[in-house]
Formats: C-alpha cells, structure tokens, sequence
C-alpha cells in the first residue's frame, strides 16, 4: 500500500512543465495535479510512473474565468471552488449542485475539475458534465495547443485521446442561456461512492415545452455522453411525467451498458431508466 | 529507491527537518518521520479519513498527498487541537457525547470537522451530515459522532 519510488518535478510556470513532460512522457511520466485518484492508483501499484510532475507550484493555473460566453476552468481549480455558484448564469448554480457529490469533502478540497476529465472515470461527474454540455478541451503541449470536443475527447474507461506530452491546461464550458433548467441524479451504494449512474440535463421552456434539451449519462457505458434518444422525446413536449418517463426508457435502450462484479447489463438498463428520470425531475425542484 | 528530499514540515507551530523519498505519504511522514502519532492511518487509498489533517486551512486526506508537497505548509493534527489542558470544544464535545468507543477514527473525525467548521461556521445540519459521510467508524454507528459535532459547533459559534 506504499506507492512505488519516483522522480518529482516541480515547474513553476506552465511553460517549465510542458517542457518537463514533453521530457519525461516517454519514460513514463504523468501529471500530479490533486492525486485523488492518481495516489489511491500509486498506492495499490496499478500505477507506477517513473516521474510526476507535479503541477501544484505552478502560477495562474487555478484561475476561473466567465467571458460572458464561455466559462474557462484552469488546470488546478479544485472541486471546493464550484461550492458556491462561480457565476451568476444557470451554469454557477448546476456545477454547485454536481460537485457536492464528487466524492466527500476533503478529497474536494485537493481533487481537480481538468484531473477529472483527464483521468476519465466512466462514473465521473464532471465528466459527465463535459460531455452533457459539449465542454471544449485546451490541451497543451511543448508542439502547441489542441482543441478537443468533449465528444471526441474520452476513449473509453479511464482513456482520453489527449497524448502523453500534453497537458489538459483549461476546458471551456458554454454558458448556459439564461431561462435554462438543470437537473442531475446519481446512484450509488455509499456516500460519495462511485455513482453506478448518474445522468445530468438542461433544457429550456419555449411556451410550456421543452426545447434545446440536452440528456447526458454517465457510469452507464465506457464513457459519458449525450443520448440523443432521450433528447428526442423530451424536444417539443410539456415538463412532466410521461415525457421524462419516456426519455428514461430511450436511453435505457440506447445503452451499451458496463458489467462489473455488482451489476449486469439488465441491472443497469432498469437503473438508467430511473436516474434519468429523477434528473429530469430534478429539474422542476 | 529514489533519492531523498530534505524538507520541514511545520506541525501544530513547531519546524520537522526531515529528509524524505518523494513518495513518502503525508501520513507517514507525520507519523513516522516527526513522531506525531496521533494522526491514524486506516486505509492508505483516501476512502477511511482517519488520516484526515488540516493544511493551510483545509481538510485533507494525509495518506492522499505526499509529504513533499506540504513543505512549507501549515499542518495541524490532533496534537494542536487542546491548549494545555483545556480541551479542544470539538474533544470535549466528543467525550460529553459519547462519540467514540475505541477511538480510532477519532483524530481523523475531529479534524474534518474542526476543518470543516472553521471554514464554514454557519454549515447547516444536513450538509454536517454530508460532511461526516466522509469518514468511516465501524464502531459508534455514527449518530453519537453528529451529535458531538453539532454540540460543538454551536459552541465554535459562540
């Protein structure tokens, strides 16, 4: 239970540590940004990198900017930081209501929105919300920067296709309209524990109906994405229960759904059903 | 093995010179480098919090963060919590209540929830729920340990 022996480096500017990892990537070199996922992986020696960089030294990586479009997360803003509404737009309000159940509060207190999305947990919430919100991606590398789509960037459980030189250095999330609803659910056995599934979704009122819905699910499939099944039967119609009952049997078909030791395909079909429900009625609290 | 860092930790006031491997846990060096033992190590992969102390103002799991990423810190274990005889409230909260038995998880529960409370003074009863959900006790079923928690924080607001 004691992680494996392993060079650190700590850069100080963004430039220094793009210019380590490109050195170290090869020789299996990652970044240690919160460790809250890394360090548990270190400690049973599923992994065991040569060289961290770690990126906690390093200036102006914690910064939160909204431009009025676009909110811009840098690579160390830490979980804790969504606690309370880092907007006034709708999106302030969603990420708050997310990231109180990332796991439990002092692993928000270290843990990273970008670590997240880089280590690409099929369960993550803030992957989840990437792909639910069609978040863009800012990797960064000694060879320049990339823009990746929240829906090409996750590979499958625990893979991205970021490269081993590139830094995840900032992912920018759309501002939600201001008239949009959000609602999110998850399930899980324990608190804080890995959600088994977790859908989140927005749309918007136009004359009592919904429209632009958006349907996302994670923990579900290899990856999170949006269901556009789901979205299907919720554009058009009136918020309530047979349309939201109707977009959690779209998406329960939708699926290729995990297995693992607790549950089968058919398990997590019936749970999709329910916590894309309870998103949706979520959304009218 | 990897070469050693030379580093000080600063503990509840007081400096450790300490020369450490990059992988030694925070957990391990408060323990076994700078003889604070009151720190408890459970788990060793950040899912029991017993190892929960507080840097730079906030909660945190030890065994989570390697010492070398808190030199220079401000770290506070259940050593610092009393002055001199006078107990911590959150301590005195614990023994009123009744919320230990075998007293292993305790240091850590006592952290986050000072950590906690020190940030968030006006917390509200369910989210102090929330909170204590972070870490485990296989002993007391927890109601006891809400119970000294919310003893104490009225007492922290004081």
């Amino acid at each position: 239970m004691k992680p494996a022996p392993f060079v650190r480096h700590v850069p100080r500017s963004l430039d220094e540590a793009l210019k380590i990892l490109a050195e170290v990537a090869g020789d299996d070199g990652r970044i240690l940004a919160g460790g809250q996922s890394l360090v548990p992986i270190m400690a049973f020696r599923l992994a065991k990198p040569a060289h961290l960089v770690d990126i906690n030294e390093v200036e102006g990586l914690d910064k939160i900017a909204d431009d009025g479009q676009t909110l811009t997360i840098g690579a160390r803003v830490r979980h804790a930081a969504f606690h309370k509404p880092v907007t006034a737009n709708p999106l302030g309000a969603l990420l708050a209501y997310v990231a109180r159940h990332i796991a439990h509060y002092p692993i928000r207190m270290r843990g990273t929105f970008c670590g997240s999305l880089a280590h690409a947990d099929p369960s993550s919430e803030w992957c989840l919300t990437a792909a639910t919100l069609d978040a863009v991606m800012i990797a960064k590398s000694v060879k320049g920067i990339r823009e990746i789509k929240a829906a090409s960037f996750f590979d499958g459980i625990m893979s991205t296709h970021l490269k081993e030189d590139e830094l995840l250095a900032e992912v920018r999330l759309p501002l939600l309209p201001a008239d949009a609803k959000f609602g999110f659910y998850e399930f899980s056995r324990r608190a804080g524990d890995f959600a088994m599934s977790a859908s989140l979704v927005t749309y918007r009122l136009d004359g009592g109906k919904m429209t632009d819905a958006r349907v996302g699910l994670g923990g579900a499939e290899a990856s999170p994405r949006r269901i556009a099944e789901a979205e299907a039967q919720l554009n058009g119609k009136a918020p309530g229960d047979a349309a939201f009952r109707a977009a959690g049997e779209a998406a329960s078909a939708a699926i290729e759904p995990l297995e693992d030791h607790q549950t089968d395909a058919a398990y997590r079909r019936d749970l999709v059903k329910v916590v894309v429900r309870r998103a949706l009625e979520h959304s009218l609290k | 093995m990897s070469e050693k860092a030379a580093i000080t930790l600063t503990i509840n006031g007081k400096d450790y010179a300490i020369a450490v491997e990059p992988r030694r846990t925070l957990a391990d060096a408060i323990r076994e480098d700078c003889g604070q033992t009151g720190t408890h190590i459970g788990c060793e992969h950040g899912v029991c919090g017993a190892c929960t102390v507080i840097v730079d103002d906030a909660p945190v799991r030890s065994c989570l963060m390697f010492a070398v990423q808190a030199a220079g810190k401000k770290i506070r274990t259940v050593e610092g919590l009393a002055s001199g005889d006078t107990l911590h409230p959150m301590q005195q909260a614990f023994m009123d209540n009744h919320g230990l038995q075998c007293g292993f998880c305790t240091p850590g529960f006592l952290m986050l929830a000072v950590g906690v409370l020190e940030r968030e003074p006006d917390i509200s009863d369910e989210d102090l729920i929330d909170v204590l959900s972070s870490n485990l006790c296989r002993c007391t079923g927890y109601q006891n340990i809400i119970k000294s928690v919310r003893a104490a924080a009225a007492e922290m607001r004081k």
